[in-house]
């Protein structure tokens, strides 16, 4: 097994105590444009361990959703190469053949997405969409499929059933359709489920019963979830473990705990504190200035500098995703010396720590 | 700032009385109750709140405000006024003084003006004062929300989602209204940049003495900019009150369990596990449920809730409540 630079990431095997289910290791995606050549992410490092819950953290256009979609392979047709290897089990699935990937896609690795209603075929009952997954991946009569569709739709809460598996999607709720879509992606019993922003397009109560309900399979069916999302608060309802993304590259890989109490990055610090619950009511929101640089013109070295209170001279080199201790890891050279305020800082007390320290 | 009861409330800018909007289904066979006997004032200068789900009701009760909607029964007043009474032309002029701004800046600016253009209709239409003129109210409001000269020559797809928001904004500060409907106008845009933008209502509250409705789905984002907020569900109001009360002595069980279902980012030892998961869907507005229309998730409905639909109440100055057992002591978990 070729993984590339094992030495540097020696430490976070040993802190999860065992081989990673997936290594993603220096991850690039191009996409072909009337401009040429995007690079839309760059480097992207990261392991899964068996049954972890990572949650990928960013703003629209950083870059998760894609880095999502290319560890299935399901890339947009202005693609223009992939850098890098996301190792499964053993197998790259970067270069892997279309057969071998179909043959995990679905079965070892699902997915599910921020709209149901979009993923459904509206043609089809519900029950049929479930059990086609089974059928094309096993060797299962109808009656055995229709029985474990029955059983999966019960485990994912959908109160009878038996009515509601000859449905057809616009019947059921939009709560009801992404437990459908939960039903379907988890009928192989796979190792890897990606979820991208699963319960934005749901209302909090809703939202609340589809985290639980994630959470609570990931438990006792022991599979992996990457959760794709904006919301720093799903990511701490069910995930162990936060991956920040910024313009195209990671920032930021760090338990769930230590990134909300002590971020290493300023991008994740600004993020924490702009949320307004944590803010004092009417006060002013700390918000971070500018906006994130187009992928057409990325700077060089770090790519949050133009937007960062704490750049200095030496942000311009490039910066790598280094070991911070503990296992995380951060792209900022000056992580050590700044004392970042995280979301139990109330803004006020944050700030003279920051002074206090240059 | 002890708000002392005896202190005199600030005259209403609006009034809604047993306000009702009702909508025929395409196929006519049925009729959807979207706001079903719903009573506030919103104070001069303050922000007002509404919360709730989709389908609540909440952006209907918006439009009717500004009178996008037409009601079909109750009464909304502004100024103590009826807009409904006056002639055509007043009617016009009248409906200047209260904007409304919506969730998508994309749907609200037109892609081949540019965004001086845009920003200049409202003045065109209302016919302010001449050409030079109107062109200059129409660049002081870019600049008070913070967009450079230069931007008034590009396009909308040249500016980011948080530029385009604060056009729209800028849009509706030209006719110099007295109060604002803010519809879902952060949900947007992202975390970053959402800050900046309740920032800028702030601003322009402050120096300009505006009032505000703001609905939105985000318990966070209506926490930190209302003064009051109300809490919808099916068609009507279940609470209403300060928001510091209603935030953290909530009186209604679906409050209690909105706030609940929340996800907060806060680390796992500042974690509660007191969390009420409701069970099940806001029910169809077309045949809502008799008596209390939380009664079918409610966790502690009794017979009365089905039988009786519970009163409009002011249970503690200030804070209203629809609920027969919200005074019970054992609803809320602190």
């Amino acid at each position: 097994m070729g993984i590339g630079q094992p030495a540097q990431r020696g430490a976070e095997g040993a802190r999860d105590g065992a081989r990673p289910l997936m290594s993603v290791r220096g991850l690039g995606i191009r996409f072909k444009t009337a401009q040429g050549v995007w690079q839309a992410t760059r480097k992207i490092d990261f392991d899964i361990a068996p049954g972890e819950r990572v949650g990928i953290v960013g703003e629209s256009g950083c870059g998760k959703t894609i880095t999502g979609l290319s560890i299935l392979r399901l890339l947009p047709g202005n693609f223009a190469g992939l850098d890098g290897k996301i190792l499964f089990d053993g197998i790259d699935l970067a270069s892997c053949s279309a057969r071998q990937m179909r043959a995990i896609r679905g079965k070892r690795i699902a997915m599910i997405f921020q709209e149901p209603m979009s993923a459904l075929d509206p043609v089809f009952t519900v029950g049929h969409q479930i059990a086609e997954t089974l059928r094309v991946h096993t060797d299962i009569s109808y009656d055995e499929a229709r029985a474990k569709t029955l059983e999966m739709l019960r485990r994912v809460g959908i109160a009878s059933p038996e009515r509601r598996i000859d449905d057809y999607p616009h019947q059921l709720s939009g709560g009801m359709r992404q437990r459908v879509m939960i039903a379907a992606s988890l009928i192989c019993g796979p190792q890897l489920l990606i979820a991208d922003e699963p319960t934005t397009a749901l209302d909090v109560t809703v939202q609340a019963q589809i985290l639980e309900l994630l959470r609570d399979i990931s438990q006792t069916s022991h599979t992996a979830l990457m959760l794709i999302t904006h919301d720093l608060g799903v990511v701490a309802e069910i995930c162990t473990r936060m991956i920040t993304m910024y313009a195209g590259e990671v920032i930021e890989d760090a338990s769930v705990d230590e990134a909300l109490v002590r971020p290493l990055h300023p991008y994740t610090s600004g993020l924490l504190r702009s949320l307004p619950h944590l803010s004092p009511r009417h006060g002013r929101l700390p918000s971070i200035p500018g906006r994130v640089p187009s992928i057409a013109e990325m700077p060089n070295g770090c790519r949050f500098r133009a937007r960062c209170s704490h750049a200095v001279k030496g942000c311009e080199a490039e910066q790598p995703l280094q070991e911070a201790g503990g296992g995380r890891r951060v792209r900022c050279w000056r992580f050590a010396e700044l004392n970042l305020p995280g979301a139990l800082h109330p803004p006020e007390s944050a700030a003279p720590a920051m002074v206090a320290r240059q | 700032m002890t708000a002392a009861p005896a202190e005199p409330r600030r005259e209403p800018i609006v009034s809604v009385r047993d306000l009702q909007v009702r909508f025929q289904t395409t196929d006519r066979r049925a009729t959807v109750k979207a706001v079903d006997g719903v009573n506030f004032d919103v104070r001069r200068g303050e922000t007002f709140g509404i919360i709730g789900e989709s389908g609540s009701g909440k952006t209907t009760i918006g439009r009717a405000l500004v009178f996008l909607l037409k009601p079909s029964a109750g009464a909304i007043l502004h100024d103590g006024i009826d807009p409904t009474a006056l002639s055509r032309s007043a009617f016009q002029s009248h409906r200047r003084d209260y904007q409304i701004i919506f969730q998508d800046p994309n749907a609200a600016l037109n892609p081949r003006m540019t965004i001086l253009a845009s920003v200049l209709e409202p003045l065109e239409l209302a016919r302010v004062g001449s050409r030079a003129e109107r062109e200059r109210q129409a660049r002081e409001a870019l600049e008070r929300v913070g967009l450079p000269q230069e931007f008034g020559e590009r396009y909308p797809h040249q500016l980011s989602g948080g530029q385009k928001q604060r056009v729209v904004i800028a849009r509706a500060l030209t006719l110099r209204p007295k109060l604002i409907v803010c519809d879902e106008v952060v949900a947007a845009l992202d975390m970053s940049i959402r800050g900046d933008v309740l920032n800028l209502f702030a601003d322009l509250q402050r120096d300009l003495g505006l009032t505000y409705v703001f609905i939105t789905h985000d318990l966070a984002v209506v926490s930190h900019i209302s003064e009051r907020v109300a809490v919808m569900y099916l068609g009507q109001f279940v609470e209403l009150g300060p928001t510091e009360a209603v935030a953290e002595r909530p009186l209604h069980p679906y409050t209690i369990a909105l706030l609940s279902a929340e996800p907060r980012p806060l680390p796992s030892s500042m974690r509660t596990d007191a969390r009420i998961v409701l069970q099940g869907e806001v029910p169809s507005p077309i045949d809502p449920p008799s008596g209390c229309r939380f009664r079918t998730r409610c966790p502690h409905a009794q017979a009365l809730c089905a039988e009786r639909a519970p009163d409009w109440r002011e249970l503690k100055p200030d804070h209203w409540v629809a609920c027969h057992f919200a005074d019970r002591p054992n609803f809320s978990p602190n």
